[in-house]
């Protein structure tokens, strides 16, 4: 009697995870590849070996999308926009799964539904309104919507995190004579903050990635994300494909490094909050 | 007292999409350009779209766009978790590179894919076409655009269906898999009596959000085609930006932006329920 599978399904099945893994990998792969190549080379032959690597294919792409100054705001953007979710979300998360107050259910589907409203539902408003305001080219105003947008996600990640907290370890500090916001800080917070790192980490990949948004509220070139350095780079002052893939890499290089590192956080995190619920 | 707690997150809500939200639904039913005073027009605006023939195409190219994402990443998904879950080895190895592509930036995606792929000069194609395989750049091509852009959107996407199958799949008891090999089940029996009934909640689950998700793809297609050639991969997402930021006609635009939430409303109504249903037991 075996339990282990046959050496065919085996090997049928390394066959196919492997095409699967290919088809993942080709990609990044011309990407990293490329990187290394001058505009030249790559018009030759995007498979090809680099001859002599060509380093300054990374001093160009940092120059010509002012990542200098573009990192330092994809950083201000995500660092702003991970402590504004992180702090207002666990309060109302543990709020809504204790169910402190009568109207929980309310807030949580309202909260639900706002997760999967298109942006296009708000924007245009919003961005006229911004533009009254003077917000627009402003980095923390976009952080503020970043806020508004991924805070919902965070609120039902961060749930599920405080209903697995046994209602025990509450009461006995309220016996103790804790009083509501002790109860919060001192008991809850310490035992979900594995939690909150994960959410930190999403809400730190989301708002570094993001498109939309940005490209639309952030129009000075010295006010962009990485990304959107990245994306005017490429569209519109330069036609050098090494130098527009070393801008691509130098902006995925940490992300992925950090993924890789943290793997675990970043799979269960996004699972969970759009799994559980 | 705890009534303060959720004031933070519902005041930032409320003011970025609350608000905004409803103002859009009052705008569709206005004449605007952004700057001047809006005036009200009824039902202008709808007509407007229900007359343009792109509005129709790309009300259509939701549809084609819906349909491809709720059958090709969640057939390679449950395929590829399947096989993670037979061969357990590797496959944590494996579980990381598929999600990879999730952790990109859209932005960087889309021009790795424009430039060193699909371009007939300094990509893939380029070479294809040198060996004597002359394959079009599909984003030039109006019947291909659509579907060159959503290649580049399930080839960023599958994998998070993936993992998430997988985990699912992890928490099918044990001894129903068992008990199916002592049978000698073959993989698709495995797979038709087992493991598919096992994570139904799962796959409906994922069904809904891709039904709600789609409606809300913007980046690949803004960024690769702009909805071109000829309106041929617009999508209701980027129809509605480009008349409310191109024409300033914020009007059409809301009304456009009405439209596809009207479709994610039907999903969201589904999700909400699930999730609440599961939220009170």
């Amino acid at each position: 009697m075996s339990l282990v599978e046959s050496r065919l399904t085996l090997t049928v099945s390394y066959v196919l995870l492997g095409l699967f893994a290919f088809i993942a990998l080709f990609p990044i792969a011309l990407l990293v590849l490329n990187s290394l190549k001058p505009a030249a080379e790559i018009v030759q032959n995007p498979l090809g070996l680099p001859g002599p690597i060509r380093w300054q294919n990374f001093v160009n792409a940092w120059n010509h999308a002012k990542f200098s100054k573009t990192f330092v705001n994809s950083l201000v953007v995500s660092g702003t926009t991970i402590v504004l979710v992180c702090s207002t979300s666990s309060l109302t998360a543990y709020v809504l799964a204790r169910k402190k107050i009568k109207s929980w259910k309310i807030f949580t589907f309202y909260l639900l539904a706002t997760t999967t409203a298109p942006i296009q539902l708000y924007i245009f408003p919003l961005y006229f309104g911004f533009a009254k305001l003077g917000l627009i080219n402003n980095i923390f105003g976009v952080a503020l919507i970043y806020t508004a947008l991924y805070s919902p996600f965070a609120v039902m990640l961060l749930r599920t995190y405080f209903i697995a907290v046994p209602k025990e370890l509450e009461e006995a500090a309220i016996v103790d004579g804790a009083t509501s916001w002790q109860v919060f800080w001192r008991v809850m917070l310490p035992i979900v903050s594995p939690g909150i790192l994960t959410v930190a980490l999403i809400i730190g990949l989301n708002s570094w990635n993001e498109f939309l948004i940005a490209t639309t509220f952030l129009q000075k070139q010295e006010n962009v994300t990485a990304v959107i350095a990245f994306y005017l780079l490429s569209g519109q002052y330069s036609s050098d494909w090494g130098e527009i893939m070393a801008a691509a890499l130098i902006i995925v290089v940490p992300v992925v490094l950090l993924f890789v590192f943290m793997q675990k956080r970043f799979i269960e995190g996004m699972a969970g909050g759009s799994v559980k619920g | 007292m705890h009534r303060l707690y959720i004031v933070p997150t519902m005041i930032i809500n409320v003011v970025i999409v609350l608000v905004p939200a409803l103002l859009t639904a009052a705008l569709a039913f206005c004449n605007w350009d952004g700057i001047s005073a809006p005036t009200f027009a009824g039902l202008d605006n709808f007509r407007a779209l229900a007359a343009d023939r792109v509005f129709w195409s790309a009300l259509g190219n939701n549809m084609v766009w819906t349909l491809v994402f709720l059958t090709v990443p969640i057939l390679m998904g449950l395929a590829a978790a399947s096989m993670l879950l037979i061969v357990r080895r590797g496959s944590n190895f494996f579980q990381i590179v598929y999600f990879l592509p999730v952790v990109i930036a859209t932005a960087i995606t889309a021009r790795v894919w424009q430039g060193m792929i699909y371009s007939p000069v300094t990509g893939i194609f380029g070479i294809l076409k040198k060996y004597g395989m002359p394959i079009p750049n599909p984003l030039t091509q109006p019947p291909l655009a659509l579907f060159g852009v959503a290649t580049v959107d399930l080839w960023h996407w599958w994998g998070f269906l993936c993992v998430i199958f997988f985990a699912a799949l992890r928490q099918v008891p044990q001894e129903q898999i068992e008990a199916a090999r002592l049978e000698g089940a073959t993989y698709f029996q495995m797979m038709r009596y087992v493991l598919l009934p096992g994570i139904r909640p799962t796959i409906t689950l994922m069904m809904i959000m891709t039904v709600i998700w789609s409606f809300l793809a913007f980046d690949f297609v803004y960024i690769m085609t702009q909805g071109g050639p000829a309106f041929s991969s617009e999508l209701l997402s980027t129809l509605a930006y480009r008349k409310a930021f191109y024409d300033l006609n914020v009007g059409q635009a809301a009304a456009a932006a009405l439209v596809i939430s009207l479709f994610g409303l039907v999903g969201t109504f589904f999700y909400v329920r699930i999730q609440t249903r599961e939220g009170e037991q």
